[in-house]
């Protein structure tokens, strides 16, 4: 393969154009365990998540916060991990799709969401699952309505729609009961 | 039976995996020493790279490498290296061959850094200038250049034309013509294309992408990088979509092979959101439709005109004409294909590619001349309802659409509809009801697969097939549980590694019927083994009875005539010490059947809309999707199939469109905030039938696949419907706000 590449590596006597910010200690506590890690500020909650870390259940669709696929709670709050640094995030409560079961039980959406077949490809999944969880947090979805509204920012293109919201219905009808 | 797993609604094996976060994407696998790669892409449509200055961005430490085309050289001259099982006619697109810009945001260099910040940041430093020259990117601009469609992709038919369909029209008393436009299409599946590879001492590559065929992704990189199969190992166990975008390997393949074997590390090449409209799209289309009927509603004439668009460097080539000669009884028929080049990216087979594209403006073309005719649209439909195959006079090996428009017709409740466009409303919401016809192939291809049972019973099944979400885990787990008689728990399939038994591309809606013949006759082979033992067993209730008096059923051989007398699988392997069973098996078409038959899926779709005429918002209310597709194996995931399928089809008549910027000659809605697909709240109810349909003819297993015939009617319905809510026939899609309105077309 030698003959492929031609070009000598880089000398880094100097450096050209601005440096990047230095690592820094961060630590986070994600599904109650705390990890410490040297990252540099610019790493998003994301990357911390699936490359730093190995949680690689958050998923990474569009790294814009457009699609949802990244959705992690923090404090029980629903965000986008794609939009926030790690940094940003250190001393709060981050549970992630690894976190939501307990030990072999599954939480309840998760095996809603077999059931109901509230899935595809499955690569929204764990996005759709901690984005309803949010929902259900928040305490304003009371209609089917109102789930397909605040469930609008998660995208599935494999368009299981249906399915997922047959699944935190009776997610939700279970809860009532309870 | 308890075996009996075959057409049972059964939840996906892989679901756990799945809602847990344990199911990795191709991105997802850790390795050693993992660097990443970075893409940079060009800003111009057409031209050349004057000059590339990376000095800044190789100046930055933890940078270790920049793949150019000044730098890369020695790789494979000839086109055949770098064809694929999809490659259309023409010379497939080389990254960093040399300094030519053929497209928009054409890949020109890889950075090579210890993170992927780094790699990103140093990606923004790469300073290029071009000499740009002037391109051609919008389909419509470009008529006059349009050439015949050139055969050379596998799978395509030139249309062939019958009768005189020119004369017919002159002559036919009832008549519509019309011109219909859609814009080009990006698959976007959720997932983005990503590549990683783990090097290993000699050059030996362990290779995870996202893919519809590991074999086709391993082939690619042995002919383009000179490696031997057994030094690479391609691997996708689950794919986060793909909708066709996973049938070529992409160009991040490429990418993490060059740059992996130059350093001799892991390397991982993902792209981004922007960079999944760089590749393969469904092409833009103009068609010219004129249909004509006689006053007691048969239809005299066909005539359909398709111009797609295909690159500079490949002839890209899709079914779109050829099913209106085949949908519905008619003597005449004139169909054409002509291709016009552009200055884009070669397009790439999309869900359905060719038959959605054709599919509404033909559907549409029909819901007008029954309008013409004062006729229901089934009515006509009926009234032309084709027994056997228009092209060539074969009977179908199956064809239950006439069950389809009755079940979903009664589902729906179109004879409640009032024909009159404008006629129906719900307050200030015009309400529109239209349907359509769909039909795809029911092909099979050759595939293999393996079984190893062991003596505790358990079996296992692989075959190196892809699951892109369509539910293969789990319908071979069923066929494999249900041939061989063993509890579903029992059987374990595993897919999606170069190191199983050959499995042919996912694509066409065949994989349960390809795959899952192997894996039966795998099953079958293993089933005959495990009959020979009970036959030669001591001293057990099956001893010495022969196969055709034996039974097996979860998990235990018994008698047919007294089933109480039986013995567990388990058991008789103990007593033969017979450790395990395994057997290989391959399974193809039947090439009689072939010749003789025609092997098509069906389908007829009702849809709803909502119009709000001041507003100029349409909103689909509900779909009936009643589908012909053989034997279904696993109705829970088929639905989810045909649901999604909808979805899409929802997405193509009112929200999908990937919109050439005619100066720049790029995408320019390129991310998934501006490029609209659906979501939660854009979808209502959507009901999926499946009618009965028995065939012995298409495969051992009876059948047909259902990846694609649930998109291809909908756009087609949905135009209908909105036709019939608002009077107004708007024939280019998507249907946006503007064009409800009648403010532009």
């Amino acid at each position: 393969m030698s003959g492929i590449f031609k070009q000598a590596s880089g000398s880094h006597a100097t450096t050209l154009a601005p440096a990047p910010a230095e690592p820094v200690k961060v630590r986070l506590k994600i599904n109650g365990q705390e990890h410490v890690l040297n990252i540099a500020p610019w790493v998003t909650l994301l990357d911390a998540l699936r490359e730093y870390i190995g949680f690689t259940g958050t998923k990474k669709g569009c790294d814009h916060g457009q699609c949802g696929a990244c959705t992690v709670l923090v404090d029980g709050i629903r965000i986008n991990s794609c939009l926030t640094l790690a940094v940003m995030r250190e001393g709060q409560e981050i549970t992630t799709i690894e976190g939501l079961a307990h030990s072999e039980d599954l939480h309840p959406l998760q095996k809603a969401f077999i059931e109901h077949d509230a899935f595809q490809c499955g690569y929204c999944t764990p996005g759709q699952i901690c984005s309803a969880v949010g929902m259900f947090n928040e305490g304003k979805a009371n209609t089917l309505d109102d789930i397909k509204e605040q469930m609008s920012g998660n995208i599935c293109r494999c368009g299981a729609y249906n399915n997922i919201n047959a699944a935190i219905l009776q997610v939700k009808g279970e809860m009532a009961g309870e | 039976m308890k075996s009996n797993y075959i057409g049972k609604p059964t939840s996906r094996v892989d679901g756990p995996l799945k809602v847990t976060g344990q199911a990795k994407y191709a991105a997802e696998f850790a390795a050693d020493g993992l660097v990443y790669g970075v893409v940079v892409s060009g800003e111009i449509a057409k031209g050349s790279i004057k000059n590339i200055d990376v000095k800044e961005a190789l100046s930055l430490k933890g940078v270790l490498k920049i793949f150019t085309h000044e730098n890369v050289s020695g790789l494979p001259w000839f086109d055949k290296n770098y064809k694929d099982q999809d490659s259309p006619a023409g010379s497939p697109f080389r990254p960093f061959q040399d300094n030519k810009i053929m497209f928009s945001m054409q890949p020109i260099a890889l950075v090579v850094a210890e993170t992927f910040e780094l790699a990103r940041y140093a990606a923004s430093l790469v300073k290029v200038e071009y000499k740009e020259d002037k391109h051609e990117t919008v389909l419509m601009d470009h008529l006059d250049k349009a050439k015949k469609a050139p055969k050379g992709k596998v799978g395509f038919e030139e249309p062939k034309s019958r009768g005189n369909a020119g004369d017919a029209f002159k002559a036919a008393e009832f008549k519509v013509e019309g011109e219909y436009l859609h814009s080009a299409e990006h698959h976007n599946p959720l997932e983005m294309h990503a590549t990683t590879v783990v090097w290993e001492d000699g050059d030996k590559l362990t290779v995870y992408d996202k893919t519809q065929g590991v074999f086709n992704c391993q082939q690619y990189i042995t002919k383009v990088f000179g490696l031997s199969t057994d030094d690479v190992r391609v691997l996708s166990p689950f794919v986060g979509g793909a909708f066709g975008s996973g049938l070529r390997p992409q160009y991040q393949v490429f990418m993490a092979v060059l740059a992996s074997l130059e350093l001799k590390r892991a390397v991982r090449v993902s792209l981004t959101r922007q960079q999944m409209f760089s590749f393969g799209h469904r092409p833009s289309s103009v068609q010219r439709l004129a249909l004509s009927a006689s006053a007691d509603g048969t239809l005299q004439s066909v005539k359909h005109e398709a111009f797609g668009e295909t690159s500079r460097f490949e002839d890209y080539t899709e079914i779109i004409v050829n099913w209106s000669g085949t949908m519905y009884k008619c003597e005449n028929v004139e169909l054409k294909y002509d291709l016009v080049k552009l200055d884009v990216f070669s397009p790439l087979d999309m869900r359905a590619p060719g038959a959605v594209t054709g599919n509404h403006p033909f559907e549409s073309a029909i819901d007008e001349l029954a309008y013409a005719l004062k006729m229901d649209p089934l009515a006509f439909r009926l009234r032309n309802y084709a027994e056997e195959d228009q092209m060539g006079g074969r009977p179908y090996s199956s064809k239950e659409l006439k069950a389809c428009y009755t079940q979903g017709a009664a589902k729906f409740g179109w004879d409640k509809r009032s024909i009159e466009p404008r006629s129906m409303r719900d307050g200030n919401q015009l309400i529109g009801w239209g349907m359509g016809t769909a039909a795809w192939d029911a092909q099979q291809m050759l595939a293999n697969a393996k079984a190893v049972l062991s003596a505790d019973g358990k079996l296992f099944v692989s075959s190196g097939a892809s699951d892109i979400g369509t539910g293969t885990y789990t319908i071979m787990t069923q066929i494999a549980a249900e041939t061989l008689g063993l509890a579903i728990e029992d059987v374990t399939f595993k897919l999606g590694d170069t190191n199983m038994p050959e499995a042919p591309l996912q694509g066409g809606s065949w994989t349960a019927a390809s795959v899952g013949s192997a894996v039966k006759a795998g099953c079958e082979a293993v089933k005959a083994q495990v009959l020979k033992l009970a036959k030669k067993s001591k001293k057990t209730p099956v001893s010495g009875e022969s196969a055709d008096d034996l039974i097996i059923d979860d998990g235990y051989v018994l008698l047919k005539k007294d089933p109480s007398s039986k013995i567990s699988i388990s058991e008789l392997m103990k007593q033969a010490e017979v450790g395990s069973i395994e057997e290989k098996a391959m399974s193809g078409p039947n090439p009689i059947n072939k010749l003789k038959y025609t092997f098509n899926t069906h389908a007829a779709v009702f849809a709803e809309v909502k119009v709000d005429e001041e507003l100029g918002t349409a909103i689909v209310s509900r779909v009936v999707c009643a589908v012909a597709a053989g034997k279904i194996i696993n109705p829970k995931t088929a639905g989810s199939q045909i649901k999604g399928a909808v979805v899409w089809g929802i997405s193509k008549a009112l929200e999908e469109e990937s919109m050439m910027d005619k100066n720049l000659g790029r995408f320019i809605n390129h991310d998934l905030y501006e490029y609209h697909i659906p979501v939660n709240k854009d979808i209502n109810d959507i009901d999926v039938i499946f009618v009965e349909e028995h065939d012995d003819k298409v495969n051992p297993l009876g059948v047909k696949g259902v990846g694609e015939i649930g998109i291809i009617a909908v756009a087609g319905a949905i135009a209908n419907a909105v036709f019939h809510a608002t009077g107004h026939r708007v024939r280019n899609l998507p249907i946006t706000m503007d064009k409800v309105l009648g403010l532009s077309e």
